[in-house]
């Protein structure tokens, strides 16, 4: 027994000099943790660089995680340390972690640099409420969401007629409702804020024809029938390229010409025939008829 | 003995080429009137217009070249892809000069096969059965100018550069106008109506699927060529999606998917279907016919019918379709029918027709 107790003091005391070692490393590091205390503000904005003092001496390794950056890197205690506006270009929650001391911080987007627009839809019927929807999301230089409350301006003209609204984004986002012109056509629908700009076009179109009325002739090749210019009920005209169905009913049967809207109006060539009804329709619109006689 | 072998399978050779080669006389199928009509369209077969010319009894009347064009076809016509499969013949009537005989012929074409009936008049000269032929009358269009504004829409869609915010414009808003399941024998038929309800052209095609009562999928078509596929503004095109082989009771419900797509078209050309009226043709079935004019400037190369036909409540009760092996040229009249079944006729009240068409080279 008291030769396993010699020993073991024998042991020890050859051992002294790496137990001080040891002990001497301990105060440093605990030195060093009390240098790596981080003084970083809570919030900066993106793309800003950040300097963060430090005490203490000799070298340490700076950790630097947040969305889209994983730095390691060697520093200098007692020096400043600089992150460069390059590593906080991403908005979000990073964490920064020095030899043990560790800080969190939130990179916040920048100013409003650039923006979405989405239009929805891309044609409309004209003189409808409610019926265009805009839709921003509003960003920074550096791609991301400002979330902070930013001015973004509507405007829709057609035809010389312009319709302004101004709403605050929340969460990144604005939303408007906006009426139909009373006139068809192309309308520009552009959102801005700050500098960004967007523009779309949404085409407003004419509703079903009002009403229609055509009249017959006699042409070389039989009746050639032909309407007024279709409107809608707004007066816009109707867009060519709509179907026009023209029947002339007669002891031979029935004959029908589904004509095109060119500019304005239809008009098509039908059989000539004495005692014949003729009649006009497009989509569920009637239109006069007409008893035709051979002159 | 050692040279008669030889000799004997070269002589047997050259009587087998002979056999091969030389065919048979033609007066031997001239010699009956159901013959010479089966005679004249075995040469069109062969692709022989020359041959069934000689079978031709009034050759002063009927100008070869337009013999040749009323069976070849021409303008680039479904007749000028069409290669005929079947010749049936049947004498009507006849007596020692002369007789009336039916052809039925059957051609092969890429929409599928494609009917015509001719009752032809044959003759009896000098010994032979010639086929009185009969001389087309085809309205001539004097040579003109047509003044033609033409309409059309193109498309610019969303760019790959463009920001994940650019709308692309939207496919034109369709909707199913009406909608019913019959019951054919077997087979389920879905017939109906859409329209393009936009003021933009469309390419629509209509997808049924039948489920039955225990829920399972019973089947799923297409309207395949049953439809108008280009739809302009507020046209409205019938549809026919058939279901072979499922029985209606066995349906429990019919989903239907009306599929619409935005496409650069042509509002031209124009074609009227004239003096449309129901009838029954001379193989007693009942028909729609009527003639379909052009009245565009441009030849239309292969029109195709379509006919709704209505019950007296507005319902639509079948769709019926047909190619024109004709091409549809300029300001000219060219028949059309397409078939009604037996039993539908006396439902029928109303019926509408549509023209759809197919041009080789649309000048748009």
């Amino acid at each position: 027994m008291i030769q396993v107790f010699r020993s073991a003091s024998l042991e020890a005391v050859r051992k002294l000099p790496d137990l001080l070692a040891m002990l001497l490393a301990i105060c440093w590091l605990s030195i060093g943790a009390y240098a790596a205390q981080l003084n970083v503000p809570a919030t900066l904005p993106a793309g800003s660089g950040l300097s963060i003092p430090t005490s203490g001496r000799g070298h340490a390794t700076l950790y630097l995680v947040g969305p889209g950056t994983a730095i390691k890197r060697q520093v200098q205690l007692g020096q400043n340390i600089e992150i460069s506006p390059d590593d906080l270009k991403n908005a979000g929650r990073y964490v920064i972690s020095l030899d043990g001391g560790s800080a969190t911080f939130f990179v916040t987007a920048a100013a409003v640099s650039s923006i979405t627009f989405l239009a929805r839809p891309s044609r409309v019927p004209a003189e409808t409420p409610n019926v265009i929807f805009g839709t921003v999301f509003v960003f920074d230089k550096y791609h991301n969401l400002v979330l902070q409350p930013a001015h973004v301006k509507f405007d829709v003209s057609s035809n010389g007629a312009s319709v302004t609204r101004t709403e605050i984004t929340k969460n990144g986002v604005a939303f408007v409702k906006l009426d139909s012109s009373k006139k068809e056509g192309p309308a520009q629908f552009i959102a801005s804020s700050g500098n960004a700009s967007m523009r779309r076009v949404v085409q407003e179109v004419a509703s079903d024809p009002c009403s229609i009325r055509m009249s017959a002739q006699p042409d070389k090749n039989g009746i050639l029938v032909q309407t007024d210019p279709i409107h809608d009920c707004a007066g816009n005209p109707v867009p060519d390229g709509t179907i026009v169905t023209f029947t002339l009913t007669d002891a031979k049967g029935k004959s029908t010409v589904d004509a095109r809207i060119k500019r304005g109006v239809a008009e098509a060539q039908l059989p000539s025939s004495d005692g014949a009804t003729i009649s006009v329709a497009s989509g569920v619109v009637v239109g006069n008829e007409i008893q035709w006689r051979e002159r | 003995m050692k040279r008669a072998l030889p000799i004997a399978l070269l002589v047997l050779t050259l009587v087998l080429i002979a056999m091969a080669t030389i065919q048979p006389r033609e007066d031997n199928s001239a010699k009956s009137p159901d013959g010479a009509v089966r005679a004249l369209f075995q040469h069109i077969q062969a692709r022989d217009y020359k041959g069934a010319y000689s079978y031709v009894a009034n050759p002063g009347d009927a100008d070869e070249q337009a013999f040749v064009s009323d069976l070849a076809g021409r303008d680039g016509s479904l007749r000028t892809y069409a290669a005929l499969e079947r010749i049936d013949t049947k004498v009507l009537h006849a007596n020692d000069n002369q007789a009336l005989v039916r052809a039925t012929l059957e051609y092969a074409t890429a929409v599928g096969s494609v009917y015509d009936t001719r009752d032809l008049q044959v003759v009896k000269k000098q010994g032979r059965w010639k086929v009185d032929w009969p001389v087309l009358k085809e309205a001539k269009v004097p040579p003109q100018v047509i003044k033609e504004n033409y309409l059309r829409w193109d498309v610019i869609t969303r760019g790959s550069d463009d920001d994940w915010g650019a709308q692309n414009v939207e496919a034109p808003r369709v909707r199913i106008v009406s909608m019913n399941a019959i019951s054919r024998a077997n087979n389920t038929v879905i017939v109906g109506e859409i329209e393009n309800e936009d003021t933009v052209p469309g390419f629509v095609s209509v997808g049924a699927t039948l489920v039955g009562k225990d829920g399972n999928v019973l089947g799923e078509e297409t309207s395949f060529d049953k439809i108008s596929h280009t739809l302009l503004p507020k046209e409205i095109s019938p549809f026919r999606i058939d279901f072979p082989n499922v029985p209606l009771s066995t349906v429990k419900s019919v989903r239907m998917q009306p599929n619409s797509m935005l496409v650069p078209a042509s509002a031209d050309p124009v074609i009227g279907a004239l003096h449309q009226q129901l009838a029954t043709d001379s193989r007693g079935r009942r028909i729609l016919q009527g003639d379909l004019i052009n009245e565009s400037g441009n030849v239309v190369n292969i029109p195709h019918v379509l006919a709704t036909y209505y019950d007296n409540a507005g319902k639509v009760i079948w769709v019926s379709d047909g190619y024109v092996e004709q091409a549809l040229l300029p300001q000219t009249p060219v028949p059309f029918a397409v078939d009604l079944p037996t039993d539908l006729a006396s439902k029928v009240q109303n019926y509408r027709v549509t023209v759809n068409q197919y041009m080789l080279n649309p000048q748009e």
